[in-house]
């Protein structure tokens, strides 16, 4: 079975974001950019799957333009065997509807027989890609999976609900999003990362999907959420204790 | 305008209060019908009924929606969308998973976790976990929006809307099955819904040291959070990660226990309405956006405190 993974270039998760004063967004410029942490979760579930013998291949799959190529050498420094730049323009906006339309024409291509993605971005927390490709698919899906059983043509996947955790089976082909708790990402070696250099790293421009990704969404708008400023410090435990009953009202 | 909302149903029970506050959103749009869907949801469709502000209960009873399982319920959606101009739900997990899968199937985009609606295209939605906010304008002739509930009041109750039956002429595909839940027993509320939410981070120092933060939690009737220093530290599950790889938090009362203030956890519970924090370093990050700090050995104070509350 062969197990596509997307991986998307976001901002590291250390970085403080800087808003751009004037609305237009995000400053990206000079910002240090990392591989989605949800995406390294379902990517190590993808190589351990392999090393268990439950999958032949992992591909890793980007849709971005050309600096997410340094992502795909991350993952196939990991232990992705190799990797589909899918290319956008730089700065061109691609929503998650269009990004799960052309992971959906990748993943029918490759014939893929499960395809592991994270359970969202952490830049625009969509969290909606792994869903919607499902749909495009009309695969079965599950999402927020923190346990995943790969089993005679079937998935037995945990999921993180609301007050616990739900197991479900689903048929693959299938589309899984992970979350945290599934495992943690290992680190690339040295000797992975020279290897990786060497390994396949096919670039397709987007267009030559022929599918609609124009965004559905404008931006009118990027602002920095109104700011919180510090409050005061209780000199002892019993006027904390006095200031959240009969200030802040709060007990 | 019309909208469909769609309740928040677990097993068979609506969760009243989930559903009322993405139905306050809802309602700024234009008349609302609930969707109740689920097996054996006659009681919840009468709860449904009784909030202000609807025009009808649908109610779609049917063994193959009974555990809300995301195929199933998208396609159901899917099919009365073509009604609406919004299709909206309470951003649960449950509905996180199903209204995307509705989107896919409708082909527009989701608006993901909504903290504003500005007008019946334009809505307001936070990104880099709420380090930004940022307004977008929907293109799409139906919007399928998802409701960060943390951010509106619920609707209240007094309505008396009729209650209609819908024939549920969804397929029943072998492509995905229930096989359990695995809820937690802890009296504890859950993390992402609690009122009060207690958290301990590296300064806790030890697993063991962590039933303190727990003590303070049962004593306020909270649901326990952990940064992810202490996560990683093993002083904690990852399930109580609070932060912007864990879960996001907005709670009527936030409490900081032994946690520095990371940027990444800031990011997952500045928006909770009144911090307060603990922490022997007086110059920690998460005294800047405290309401009220003490500083001091957590080992003395959190005693103290649940004493004396």
């Amino acid at each position: 079975m062969k197990i596509l993974v997307p991986v998307k270039r976001v901002v590291d998760y250390n970085v403080k974001i800087r808003v751009r004063p004037d609305g237009s967004g995000v400053e990206l410029a000079n910002v240090k950019m990392s591989m989605n942490p949800f995406d390294e979760i379902a990517l190590e579930e993808a190589i351990r799957l392999k090393e268990k013998g439950a999958a032949s291949e992992v591909v890793a799959l980007s849709i971005g333009a050309a600096p997410a190529q340094e992502t795909l050498r991350t993952a196939l420094a990991m232990g992705a065997d190799r990797a589909i730049l899918v290319e956008t323009a730089p700065g061109e906006d691609v929503e998650p509807l269009a990004v799960a339309k052309l992971i959906a024409a990748v993943a029918r291509e490759e014939a893929a027989g499960l395809v592991l993605c994270g359970k969202q971005a952490i830049d625009n927390d969509m969290n909606a890609t792994g869903q919607m490709l499902a749909a495009i698919l009309d695969w079965p899906q599950a999402t927020f999976a923190s346990e995943i059983r790969i089993e005679a043509g079937a998935a037995q996947v945990t999921r993180e609900v609301d007050g616990g955790l739900q197991v479900i089976g689903v048929a693959l082909p299938a589309v899984i999003s992970v979350d945290l708790r599934l495992n943690e990402p290992r680190y690339a070696s040295l000797p992975n990362i020279m290897k990786a250099k060497k390994k396949p790293l096919a670039i397709r421009p987007a267009g030559e999907f022929g599918l609609d990704i124009a965004p559905r969404l404008t931006v009118v708008k990027t602002v920095e959420p109104p700011a919180r400023k510090g409050g005061v410090k209780a000199g002892s435990v019993a006027e904390l204790v006095s200031k959240l009953k009969d200030e802040a009202g709060v007990l | 305008m019309t909208v469909l909302l769609i309740a928040e149903i677990n097993g068979a029970n609506l969760q009243a209060d989930a559903t009322a506050k993405a139905l306050a959103a809802a309602a700024t749009l234009g008349a609302v019908d609930i969707l109740v869907a689920g097996e054996g949801v006659g009681a919840a469709a009468s709860a449904a009924a009784s909030f202000a502000g609807v025009a009808r209960v649908l109610v779609a009873d049917h063994a193959v929606l009974g555990r809300q399982l995301a195929e199933p319920m998208a396609e159901l959606i899917a099919t009365l969308a073509a009604r609406y101009t919004h299709v909206i739900g309470p951003a649960t997990a449950g509905l996180k998973s199903i209204l995307p899968r509705v989107a896919g199937r409708l082909d527009v985009m989701i608006l993901s976790d909504v903290t504003a609606i500005l007008d019946a295209d334009t809505f307001e939605r936070p990104i880099y976990a709420g380090n930004a906010i940022q307004t977008v304008r929907s293109a799409d002739s139906i919007k399928v929006a998802t409701i960060r509930t943390a951010a509106f009041a619920p609707a209240p109750r007094g309505g008396g809307a009729p209650i209609e039956p819908i024939e549920v002429t969804v397929s029943t595909s072998a492509a995905s099955h229930w096989v359990e839940d695995r809820l937690s027993l802890a009296d504890r509320p859950e993390l992402s819904s609690a009122g009060i939410v207690v958290s301990g981070g590296r300064g806790v120092g030890s697993k063991e040291n962590f039933a303190l933060i727990e003590q303070l939690a049962d004593k306020l009737g909270a649901a326990v959070g952990a940064s992810r220093a202490a996560v990683d530290a093993g002083y904690a599950p990852n399930d109580r990660q609070v932060g912007q790889t864990g879960k996001v938090v907005a709670p009527a009362l936030y409490v900081a226990v032994g946690i520095s203030g990371a940027i990444q956890h800031l990011a997952g519970m500045k928006d909770s309405r009144l911090i307060v924090a603990i922490n022997k370093d007086e110059d920690a990050p998460i005294f800047q956006i405290a309401d009220y700090g003490l500083v001091g050995d957590l080992f003395q104070a959190v005693p103290e405190l649940v004493e004396r509350l």
